[in-house]
């Protein structure tokens, strides 16, 4: 038969492979930024939490990477916005009646609004500690991130909504792990159960570690 | 004449065509037996629908024992009914209770449009079969069949792949009305033989392009079509299929 | 006799086919290119034809009523494709199988026919394997075979319980390149509802549109018929709902004539009736006989559960009556022998139609031996039946799996209940060596022809005939026909023979809306198959199927008077299209009768109750039945029987015994 060359990239698959792509380069990120959060147990005060934060804000290497991660980002959210617009199209009657809870798992039906939460949940955690070390940096300040997490985590409100953002982050990263690997044809009956079960404690440990922080700021055990 | 002692309420959808709108429509049938199936519930409404002066119910059905893939109702949500590993004409009234509600709506697609009543046109499967899912060997030219020897594995791995009776229940279910698990179990079943091999490349590239076209959604891998597909066909055949796509495409 | 000329080659058997295929005449690549084909039926013989043809370079037209061409009824065959090849070292040969055909189809087949079929089938394995089609495979790599209907040798080729369906997927594939290629129209939801003849050749066909209820005209230089049996006539079949004869029965009115019509096959493993809802009738593949013994009570009307009837109460009556083939004899003898202890009242379940087919003795077997394997020593009876279980659930668990689903009974815990069921026609349009009907440029194909199985088809070689006509025999005899066609142009479908077609077609479906009567189309459809299985099923009768013909003429004028048929031509209507197929099984059920009438012998699937044995087997009547009942239409329902005398050259026609 003959070969058509129909574009990768604007194809369904393609557009998945893009989507797993940036999925799991921000997945990646996830480490780094659990890694540094997770300075704050060595309670000093935030000193060593201090000091990678600052690493962070002011390395050029950091820098760069920061525009392809907002890139990333960028890319995951409009090739997310593009599938979604797609995928409503192709069924434009709906069902009456449709039974889906027994076919498959909420959250890999709900990416969407999951991520639509995770952003949300984004614009405030930039706006908390991003935006206030970026301006440090422009007007050449010291910004102490420490103090800040504990003046933000104070409010029980603040809590409730990061508490929220993560539980979006959970489900997200849940089905968004295994799903990249498949969308990739990664799958081997011997490394699949690996990966899917590596998937999991991924996302429940990143996400625990993640939630302790604001938890234990809260609650005082950390200062 | 009296069947059984089932007494259900049927909401189904009535639509006269494509071009005119429809809606769900609610009959009562009354001495069903546990023993019919799901399809001769539908022949007794029928047959008193015709007793009345009425159109029957249109609905796609043929050889009644789950193999032709004619059959394609959505019943109370579910493509196929509420039993897995079956198609609409082997559920059995047994599987239902005396006084339910049973909603039946034909598949639901852009790619899928409705017919009449519960019948939809399919043709979108046929025209990205014609795309590639085939072994360009004309008849008579073929070597003798076993100079090919092929590890079972393989062999029986395309044998579960060919199953697929390409009713399209993985589209009905699917929240996006993707057809990734049918195109996917054609292009496995030949990406797993020596012989489909030789037009693997362009077999995907062709395939998906075409399944593009027709306006399926994508995959979400949410795996719902794996869990109503009547013949079991497996998501592994996706991941194969996005494999065989990504290598594809590198290769020009 | 002048009019049937079955045109068998000269030469010695084995020399016929190979002789016939280096001298038929050729048409030449540029004029293939302007030669039109109709093929219609898209089963094992219509998309194998339709795509070979469309290899050659035939313009092809593909019609069937399904929404897709792989849904034809052949998708359903399970047990699997006979061939020749000998894998097996066991001692097959093309001689080997061809003579098993002859013998199991009682001697009312054509030799030279037959021997075509056995050669050609290794050609089909190789073709279907070439295409991708999974057939099962052993550890090496190879193909794997399987004893298959009571051969002797291992020459069933299979893929599980599905081997219709692959290759049915198979010969779709080829089909579909075909239809990516451009070289092949394809008309899904189309049904055929009529012939057109021009000076006599066949020239095209008159087609609904199923969708729009349009009608439409189609020009072929040739038109191909492979639209499988009439089982449906029955009304309760194994075959599909839409299975039907109508291309069939107006080519016959159109002068084709229709050979053998009473040949009917009763499978004997289907699941039994469970009430008058019952729309149709499911096989379980016959492999359940290697394993299952066929038993019922020793004591008439005994209402007890199968489980709870003691060893020494149950009558094996197949290895009782049968000890050499004992459950593995052929269907027509498996299937009347169960009507037989039906009817004397030892039948079980409720309905009392049935028999039992028990797997306590394999799984007990299974057990015993998986045991061994495991090396457990003193097995518990527990471990013995979970073990047994284990290993038939391997081997046939996805017809237990159906059986349960049909029945809601656990078949690994209480015996199953079977029964027969019409499944396959051997009989059908009458064809010559080329496969052309009596109608010049008419070919049939399959199931629908009447052909190589003579009164009764082995397992396994239905897929076997269908595919071979498609692929390897029409493809070079149509050559024979088109070659003198090759002048012809092709005809504008303006012309009155089309004209006259169209209308005959919307003066039939006028009249059947205008009735307006009071019964619905199953109504006569029903009642119709019950006048068939009572007194035209597995055993017959001349008093019966005398009644049989005046019932089916009362029935029909009263379909005629009193049929409603609701909605409109225009539209997407199936109660139109049982009706016009329905108004064809009232005529054909006649024919069916009238033929088994006349065949006062028994043969075969056609078993005469005054032609027995005193062991009450068929006994068949060589001297006056050696011919092929070929029947032609006279209108208004009247017939004229021709006969074509079969030539016993080489297989010398014996009894046949299974004790």
């Amino acid at each position: 038969m003959s070969n058509a060359s129909p574009n990768f990239l604007t194809s369904s698959i393609g557009k998945k492979f893009l989507m797993g792509f940036t999925g799991l380069f921000l997945i990646s990120f996830l480490v780094v930024h659990v890694c540094i959060n997770a300075c704050i147990y060595f309670n000093d005060s935030g000193e060593t939490f201090n000091m990678a934060a600052h690493f962070m804000a002011n390395n050029i290497i950091v820098r760069i990477v920061e525009i392809g991660l907002f890139l990333g980002i960028i890319l995951h959210i409009v090739q997310a916005a593009i599938l979604i617009r797609q995928n409503n199209s192709a069924r434009p009657e709906k069902y009456a009646v449709q039974n889906l809870a027994v076919s498959s798992k909420w959250y890999s039906r709900s990416m969407g609004l999951l991520g639509t939460l995770l952003l949300m949940f984004l614009i405030v955690h930039l706006a908390n500690f991003w935006v206030p070390t970026k301006v440090a940096v422009f007007k050449g300040e010291e910004h102490n991130t420490f103090e800040s997490l504990k003046v933000v985590f104070s409010s029980p409100l603040i809590l409730i909504v990061y508490l929220l953002g993560l539980a979006s982050l959970f489900y997200h990263l849940l089905h968004g792990f295994q799903s990249a690997f498949r969308t990739f044809g990664l799958t081997h009956k011997k490394y699949t159960p690996f990966i899917k079960s590596f998937g999991f404690w991924y996302s429940v440990i990143i996400t625990l570690v993640f939630a302790s922080m604001p938890i234990t700021l809260y609650l005082g055990i950390i200062k | 004449m009296s069947h059984g002692n089932m007494n259900l309420t049927l909401k189904i959808w009535r639509q006269n065509s494509g071009k005119e709108p429809g809606q769900l429509v609610t009959y009562p049938v009354k001495d069903i037996s546990p023993d019919m199936s799901f399809l001769e519930m539908f022949d007794v409404l029928n047959e008193q629908l015709v007793s009345k002066n009425e159109n029957p119910i249109v609905f796609d059905h043929d050889c009644r024992e789950g193999i032709c893939g004619m059959c394609s109702m959505v019943i109370n949500g579910r493509a196929h009914g509420p039993k897995t590993g079956i198609t609409t004409c082997q559920l059995h009234m047994r599987s239902f209770k005396d006084g339910d509600t049973i909603v039946v709506e034909p598949w639901r697609a852009q790619a899928f449009p409705v017919i009449k009543d519960l019948t939809v046109d399919r043709s979108a499967f046929e025209r990205i079969q014609a795309k590639g899912g085939f072994v360009s060997v004309n008849t008579g030219t073929a070597q003798d069949a076993n100079c090919l020897p092929i590890p079972k594995d393989d062999a029986d791995a395309s044998f579960n792949a060919a199953a697929c009776i390409g009713c399209g229940a993985c589209v009905a279910t699917c929240k996006n009305a993707s057809a990734m698990l049918f195109v996917a179990a054609k292009v496995s079943q030949f990406a797993l033989l020596p012989q489909g091999r030789v037009e693997a490349t362009a077999r995907v590239k062709n395939m998906v392009a075409q399944m593009d076209a027709e306006g399926f959604g994508s995959c979400t891998n949410t795996g719902a079509c794996e869990v109503e597909c009547p013949k079991g066909i497996s998501l592994e055949n996706i991941a194969r299929m996005n494999r065989e796509f990504l290598v594809a495409n590198c290769k020009d | 006799m002048s009019k049937l000329d079955s045109k068998i080659p000269d030469g010695s058997l084995e020399q016929k086919w190979t002789k016939y295929k280096s001298s038929v005449a050729l048409v030449n690549p540029s004029n293939k290119r302007n030669l039109e084909i109709i093929v219609v039926g898209s089963g094992l013989a219509g998309s194998s034809a339709a795509a070979s043809l469309a290899e050659l370079g035939y313009k092809v037209k593909v019609f069937c009523y399904q929404d897709s061409a792989r849904r034809a009824h052949s998708i359903a065959a399970q047990g699997g494709i006979n061939a020749a090849k000998n894998y097996q070292n066991d001692g097959d040969s093309v001689y080997r199988l061809f003579y098993d055909t002859v013998k199991g189809g009682d001697y009312r087949a054509r030799e030279a026919n037959v021997y075509r079929l056995a050669e050609v089938s290794n050609s089909i394995i190789d073709q279907c394997v070439a295409q991708g089609v999974p057939l099962a495979r052993e550890y090496g790599g190879m193909l794997s075979n399987r004893s298959f209907g009571g051969t002797q040798v291992q020459r069933t080729f299979y893929a599980a319980g599905q081997t219709g369906q692959q290759l049915l997927l198979g010969a779709y594939s080829a089909l579909n390149r075909q239809i990516g290629l451009g070289t092949v129209d394809m008309f899904p939801r189309h049904e055929m509802l009529e012939v057109v003849k021009i000076d006599d050749k066949a020239r095209g066909i008159i087609a609904r549109d199923m969708v729009t209820g349009k009608l439409e005209r189609h020009f072929g230089h040739a038109v191909l018929l492979c639209t499988g049996g009439y089982g449906n006539v029955f009304y309760l079949s194994t075959n599909a709902m839409g299975c039907n004869a109508t291309a069939a029965w107006k080519a016959h009115k159109k002068g084709a004539f229709f050979g053998n019509p009473c040949f009917t096959q009763i499978h004997p493993t289907c699941i039994p009736v469970s009430g008058d809802h019952q729309s149709k009738l499911t096989l379980m593949s016959e492999s359940l006989r290697n394993d299952g013994r066929i038993w019922v009570p020793k004591k008439q009307g005994d209402t007890r559960k199968g489980n709870e009837i003691p060893e020494e109460e149950r009558d094996y009556y197949l290895e009782r009556r049968y000890p050499a083939f004992g459950n593995l004899v052929p269907r027509d003898v498996a299937s009347r022998a169960a009507k037989e202890r039906c009817d004397e009242g030892y039948g079980v379940g409720a309905s009392k139609m049935a028999v039992f087919l028990d797997f306590k003795a394999a799984i007990e077997r299974f057990g015993k031996t998986q045991a061994k394997k495991l090396s457990i020593e003193n097995p518990t009876p527990q471990q013995l039946k979970e073990f047994g279980k284990q290993v038939v659930e391997e081997k046939y668990g996805n017809l237990f799996a159906m059986y349960e689903q049909i029945t809601g009974e656990n078949p690994y815990e209480v015996p199953m209940r079977i029964y027969p069921a019409v499944h396959y026609t051997m009989g059908g349009l009458w064809v010559d060596y080329n496969l052309m009907t009596t109608v010049q440029g008419l070919y049939c194909l399959g199931e629908a022809n009447f052909s190589d199985h003579g009164a009764n088809r082995l397992g396994a070689s239905a897929l076997m005939q269908g595919l071979a006509d498609g692929y390897f025999v029409i493809p070079y005899t149509i050559g024979a026909y088109l070659s003198k066609e090759i002048a012809v142009k092709p005809i504008p479908t303006s012309h009155e023979a089309f004209d006259a077609a169209e209308k005959e077609v919307q003066t039939r479906i006028d009249k059947l809306f205008a009735i307006k009567g009071g019964k619905s189309v199953d109504h006569f459809h029903k009642r119709l198959g019950k006048i068939m299985w009572d007194k035209c099923g597995m055993a017959r009768n001349e008093k019966g199927l005398k009644e049989a013909i005046l019932e089916i003429r009362q029935l029909r004028d009263e379909f005629w008077k009193d049929v409603r048929v609701t909605g409109k031509a225009n539209e997407m209507n199936p109660e139109l299209e049982k009706a016009c197929r329905v108004a064809d099984f009232l005529e054909l059920g006649e024919l069916m009768c009238m033929d088994a009438l006349n065949r006062s012998e028994s043969c075969g699937g056609h078993f005469r109750v005054e032609s027995q044995t005193e062991e009450g087997e068929a006994k068949r009547d060589d001297d006056k039945f050696t011919y092929v009942s070929v029947w032609e239409n006279k209108g208004n329902n009247e017939w004229d029987l021709h006969k074509e005398d079969l030539m016993f050259d080489v297989v010398h026609p014996s009894q046949r015994s299974y004790k």
